[in-house]
């Protein structure tokens, strides 16, 4: 199977793709990255709140039954494979983009996917929050509005960047998955050449800018983390 | 300033209902600095979070400079709690502001933002002594640091109470004392009427007025601190003011029995009296224990005798005669 692997012609054809499609291909699973991380950041960091927040011993109680609902759709979205997500959500996709394949409509199944995950992630780090600090802003007449702007946000952000980071290089290998149903960057080149035309070496190449790109990500988020956080000085 | 009216507090648990606090009531004078001591679980944490509402009693009112709290509604509470600051054990600071940032931290909340802001906030720390840490994180910081960063913060929106939750508990001794300097003065200076939640006789004993004893609950006694300490009359406060441990090590001979003198006043104090006892009436007693206190600049003591039981009632009335003291027989250690 592999006997085709460093030939002279398989590195001839890397080369090629290498100059005339990996530059965009990159560009493009970057793009998908930060969009659909931004995408489920937004969706994702209000629902996580909410899951602590709106506990009954929370600082912002909400209804019981809301938050059982909450909860259930989350572990729901959490269950289903992203191979199958990937096609349940065509219909949405059509909707929301008109079309269910390319970079675009990528972006649909990846933030639907990722926003129930970083719910969960966000939700770890507000249970992290000293309850004794959200007391002191209670005594001190904050309403719960303030509570989530003013303490609990702030004081979970070097968790919060961490969870923003391991979310994004989720997001940047499920992205790679999407390649199957023509999602474009890395990873269709990866399948294509691979999976489709046994051109391992090309695939291989494909596979290591991944891998540097998650490493990237990565290292910048722990460093932003780790800057961030005041308690460590 | 404050009235606590027939306060109770019942917890729901597994184990079925705990009453917290039981029939609690105490006045507090506006401008005195009032302390609420007890062991650990007699209540007093419940106490003062009924003051202002963040444990709602289950009987019972609270009043505020008139303000019946349990009444407010959510936005009548928030602004009621700004005038009423509260102090940790753990200070409680928001970790990732620096100093100047969480002493401003209740003015934002007030909706005042902007140099104003940043000009009262660096004023307060200038006031407890840490003018130089404005830019600094409370994790750069020492205890004591703290506490005086969370007294600047307490003190942001200029209330008319200060709540200490065992305040100086994490802190060493000397920096206790500091802290404690710190509030008196801030009391004397401002006004301030402030309450001092704390297990440690030594807090109450250096800057309280008045004190309430919290036994399983319940409040066992209160007074001025000088009665209290000179004659306790609950067997919690007789527990708190004569630490009477080393006595039930103490053995005495079967045929003896024991009695205390409390002194009420320094002169009494300075007598020798278990001397002149032994010159005049010839009895010889043993001195089980004895200590002295200092209270709001006078000076306390007691001490702990036994006494042959042939000589016990010529004793008792020998140093009754002395007059303010009082002398009573102790059957049991408490």
């Amino acid at each position: 199977m592999f006997d085709n692997v460093f030939t002279v012609e398989a590195w001839q054809e890397m080369l090629l793709c290498l100059k005339n499609e990996i530059p965009f291909a990159i560009w493009e699973t970057l793009y998908i990255t930060i969009v659909s991380t931004a995408l489920a950041l937004l969706t994702g960091l209000p629902l996580g709140v909410l899951l602590v927040a709106g506990e009954k011993e929370g600082v912002l109680p909400l209804p019981g039954w809301l938050m059982h609902a909450l909860n259930f759709i989350i572990n729901i979205l959490r269950s289903v494979p992203f191979l199958i997500l990937m096609i349940m959500v065509f219909p949405l996709s059509r909707l929301l983009i008109g079309t269910t394949v390319g970079t675009k409509a990528t972006a649909v199944p990846l933030v639907v996917a990722a926003f129930p995950y970083i719910a969960r992630l966000i939700e770890g780090n507000m249970r992290e929050i000293d309850p004794n600090i959200i007391e002191a802003a209670q005594s001190m007449g904050a309403s719960p509005i303030q509570i989530i702007w003013k303490v609990m946000i702030p004081e979970a952000k070097p968790g919060l960047i961490n969870s923003a980071t391991i979310a994004m290089t989720t997001i940047l290998g499920y992205s790679a998955m999407s390649g199957i149903i023509g999602g474009g960057g890395l990873g269709q080149i990866a399948i294509n050449y691979g999976y489709y035309r046994y051109r391992y070496l090309t695939m291989y190449l494909a596979v290591a800018i991944l891998i540097l790109l998650v490493q990237f990500f990565q290292s910048a988020g722990t460093h932003l983390c780790v800057k961030s956080d005041k308690r460590l000085k | 300033m404050i009235r606590i009216v027939g306060l109770s507090k019942t917890f729901e648990s597994a184990e079925g209902e705990v009453e917290a606090l039981s029939d609690v009531n105490i006045d507090i004078e506006e401008g005195t600095i009032v302390g609420i001591i007890g062991m650990s679980g007699a209540g007093k944490s419940t106490l003062v979070r009924c003051i202002n509402m963040l444990e709602r009693p289950s009987e019972g009112k609270v009043f505020v400079d008139g303000t019946d709290m349990g009444a407010l509604d959510a936005a009548g509470l928030r602004k009621a709690r700004r005038g009423i600051a509260m102090i940790f054990q753990q200070f409680n600071l928001l970790m990732q502001r620096d100093c100047l940032a969480n002493v401003r931290f209740p003015l934002e909340l007030a909706g005042l933002s902007g140099r104003k802001a940043n000009e009262k906030a660096k004023e307060l720390l200038d006031l407890v002594g840490l003018p130089d840490k404005a830019r600094a994180y409370p994790a750069q910081l020492s205890g004591g640091q703290m506490q005086r960063v969370a007294i600047a913060r307490a003190l942001a929106t200029e209330p008319n109470v200060l709540l200490c939750d065992e305040a100086t508990s994490a802190l060493d001794p000397s920096t206790t004392h500091q802290i404690l300097s710190l509030i008196k003065d801030i009391n004397k200076r401002l006004g301030i009427t402030v309450v001092v939640i704390t297990h440690q006789m030594s807090v109450v004993q250096e800057i309280c007025d008045r004190v309430a004893i919290l036994d399983g609950g319940r409040v066992a006694e209160q007074g001025l601190v000088a009665e209290v300490f000179a004659a306790p009359k609950s067997d919690a406060g007789r527990r708190l003011v004569f630490p009477g441990r080393p006595d039930a090590r103490v053995s005495v001979s079967g045929n003896d029995r024991q009695l205390r003198i409390v002194f009420r006043d320094s002169q009494t104090t300075s007598k020798p009296l278990v001397a002149t006892m032994a010159v005049e009436k010839g009895i010889v007693a043993t001195v089980i224990s004895a200590s002295t206190q200092q209270i709001s600049g006078d000076v306390y003591g007691s001490i702990l005798l036994g006494l042959p039981a042939s000589k016990f009632e010529e004793a008792m009335e020998y140093l009754e005669s002395f007059g303010n003291l009082t002398v009573e027989e102790v059957t049991e250690i408490v």
